[in-house]
């Protein structure tokens, strides 16, 4: 028997997995560059927030349409990875269809539910890209959504598109060759074909070789497609199908309006007021650098905020829930994820590139990425991080950049200085006496 | 007038309220949300409440500094405060202002301030359930009332229903807007746009707020928050309709309803 086809399979298979292993590693590190943040609390409530959120996908069909189609293609992919097992063992040892013996007739149920699938997936993959190309969503058309971001939509669709029918016309080829050609003893039967039984027509006339040469292509190619696509997710905006997994463990279970208290001030403020405290002793004992306040580039960030960088899928369902951006501002709480994560990649190339150190770029996320006039458009309403379905917090971002513009860069807008003058003053936003805090109760 | 009992008169004479009203900046100094203050007072006089303010030692829970960036401030008043909420061993807190309810429940803990803090429709919907307050006149029967969430009480503390129920219980009609509850559309004052000027746009939040409410026709619009109440008023008032729908707060409802 003729081993150059395994041999050559295994290389290939080893190669990707290989080099979805370094990527991985690579978003690994990169998280890695923020500030650590302890969510190890709560482990159930945790679990069960992955299982309810990404695995359930219960915040995905807050809007039906786009909801009920995505989780057809969600539960198309884990089913269809079923099968893909069967290919790679196939692969490995140069088996044909090695589960069908053992399975019987479960077999048959099994590779019909694939079909179904196949054919399901295929179909909303359809509506997606008409939704994107045709009916052009608005929230498919935002400034950020123009070039790459466009074209990586779209390219994940036709990955899609393609993988689908390599998958169906493989089966249907098999099919084929199963009913017409009973000596062609490598395809046994085994299987249903409910959808690839009506492809068997465009076979029709062909010789054995012919239909088996079309079997073998759309086998292999649909097999390298995957590999090809494993790894295209890196580059790409479809990280959210492994990572919404971690990011949903990880997300902010607590209420959504309490916003984390900066531990950095806390220790000032304690500081401050402890009668006790030598504030020169203090500084000596901590560290050379002070701890900067807020963020100004994705270092200052913590991990979580970072995670939620890469799992965004920019399905920008955040930017269209948000009323600034409803109402024409610059900000898109999309946007904010976007460029947090290509901050992250340019900052990680640059260490990768100098050999693990950062050497300065001249750049950072505040200016260079996120402008001040996006970050002050936020009326802090959480409409983004409800709306996100595998809970992305882009308003946790915007807040850690405003405390970085206040705290370090003394560049709040003027009417926002007085305001807060007027609380350091006299404990209210406006210029008026403590002491008058109760006149209303004198008012007739 | 009512006698407003403040912690220090109580304390003086030996007394402990149950709870205390927290005020908040708006609710001490705005000309609008005085108003709300003063019908909420009217209606824990009228259920008996024992309550006490803080008066002349409240100060600003640092909500705005907070959402403008300004952890400083906003730390050095919650530790202001929290000093003299424990002082006065305070275990139970409640408030009109969605702002102030959202940082004393879930910000102050963390500095050392924990309590039972509630939304004044929460309080409300608990004393109603108690049979404490009754809700019987028909001032509000059949009119067509929408409540706007406001967002630091909807969304950001899943609150949805007190002032819902609130609102049934005057036998009003309750509409709602196309954006409700989780979907609430912000009025715009919120993360400290209140005191600064809208970045540029096409339009201004409150509007889009009021035009959302507008399209239900409602004879009423009813608010939870003081700020919310000012942002809609003044869309209202772009409209010109401001003789036509009223915004009112939950608590100002109630004691209308009630005649107090």
């Amino acid at each position: 028997m003729d081993i150059l086809p395994n041999m050559l399979f295994v290389i290939i298979l080893l190669i990707s997995i290989n080099i979805f292993t370094r990527n991985i590693l690579k978003i690994k590190n990169n998280i890695n560059l923020g500030r650590s943040i302890d969510r190890s609390d709560n482990k159930s409530a945790r679990w069960k927030n992955m299982a309810r959120i990404a695995l359930g996908q219960s915040k995905m069909v807050s809007r039906p349409i786009a909801g009920i189609l995505h989780v057809v293609v969600y539960i198309g992919f884990l089913i269809i990875n079923i099968e893909l097992l069967e290919i790679v063992v196939d692969g490995i040892f140069g088996t044909h269809r090695v589960f069908a013996p053992f399975l019987g007739s479960a077999y048959n149920v099994l590779i019909a539910t694939f079909e179904i699938f196949a054919f399901l997936v295929l179909s909303a993959v359809l509506v997606f890209w008409a939704r994107r190309n045709i009916i052009r969503l608005n929230r498919f058309r935002k400034s950020e959504m123009k070039g790459w971001p466009k074209l990586d939509a779209d390219l994940i669709l036709y990955f899609e598109i393609v993988l689908m029918s390599l998958f169906l016309t493989m089966n249907g080829a098999d099919f084929y060759i199963q009913t017409n050609f009973p000596t062609a003893t490598d395809y046994h039967q085994a299987g249903s074909f409910p959808i690839s039984q009506f492809m068997t027509s465009i076979f029709d006339g062909m010789a054995l070789n012919s239909v088996i040469l079309v079997e073998r292509s759309a086998w292999w190619m649909h097999i390298i497609g995957i590999f090809i696509f494993l790894n295209y997710l890196y580059y790409s905006k479809h990280l959210h199908i492994l990572l919404a997994f971690p990011n949903t463990y990880f997300a902010n279970l607590n209420a959504k309006g309490g916003f984390a208290n900066n531990p950095t001030v806390t220790a000032e403020v304690k500081l401050m007021m402890d009668p006790d405290a030598d504030p020169y002793s203090v500084s000596e004992a901590t560290s050379d650098e002070p701890e900067k306040f807020g963020a100004s580039d994705v270092m200052d960030l913590n991990r979580v905020q970072l995670l939620n960088a890469y799992t965004c899928t920019e399905c920008g369902r955040c930017t269209s829930e948000c009323p600034a951006n409803q109402t024409g501002k610059l900000l898109s709480p999309r946007k904010i994820m976007m460029d947090t994560r290509d901050r992250l990649t340019e900052v990680g190339n640059n260490i990768q590139e100098n050999k693990g150190v950062f050497v300065p770029d001249g750049k950072q996320l505040y200016n260079d990425y996120i402008t001040a006039e996006e970050l002050w458009a936020c009326t802090s309403c959480n409409a983004c991080v409800q709306a996100c379905p595998i809970d992305i917090d882009p308003l946790s971002i915007i807040m850690s950049m405003r405390q970085y513009l206040v705290m370090e860069e003394s560049a709040a807008p003027a009417d926002l200085n007085n305001m807060m003058g007027n609380i350091e003053n006299n404990g209210a936003p406006w210029p008026f006496n403590q002491q008058d805090r109760l006149n209303w109760a004198e008012d007739p | 007038m009512i006698k407003v009992p403040t912690l220090a008169q109580l304390t003086a004479e030996g007394k402990t309220p149950e709870i205390l009203f927290w005020v908040g900046c708006a609710g001490s100094f705005d000309e609008r949300a005085k108003k709300i203050t003063k019908a909420f007072v009217k209606l824990l006089h009228n259920t008996g409440v024992s309550y006490a303010v803080l008066g002349a030692e409240e100060s600003c829970t640092g909500d705005p500094a907070k959402r403008s960036g300004n952890e400083f401030i906003f730390q050095m008043q919650a530790v202001t405060n929290i000093e003299v909420l424990n002082g006065y061993g305070i275990k139970k807190i409640v408030t009109a202002c969605p702002h102030c309810f959202n940082t004393l429940k879930n910000e102050y803990p963390e500095l050392g301030g924990s309590y039972e803090v509630v939304h004044h429709t929460q309080l409300l919907k608990e004393l109603l359930d108690d049979g404490k307050l009754t809700i019987e006149s028909g001032t509000y029967k059949g009119k067509k009332i929408t409540f706007h969430d406001p967002c630091y009480l909807g969304r950001a503390n899943n609150v949805y229903e007190a002032p819902r129920e609130l609102i049934k219980k005057l036998d009003a009609e309750l509409v709602e807007m196309k954006n409700c509850k989780a979907k609430g559309l912000c009025c715009g004052a919120g993360g400290a746009q209140m005191f600064k000027e809208p970045e540029n746009g096409s339009k201004d939040i409150n509007i889009e707020r009021t035009e959302q409410a507008l399209e239900v026709k409602p004879d009423i619009v009813a608010a939870g928050c003081p700020f919310c109440n000012t942002m809609l008023t003044d869309g209202i008032k772009s409209k010109e309709k401001e003789s036509e729908v009223p915004v009112m707060d939950i608590a100002e409802l109630i004691a209308n309803a009630k005649d107090l």
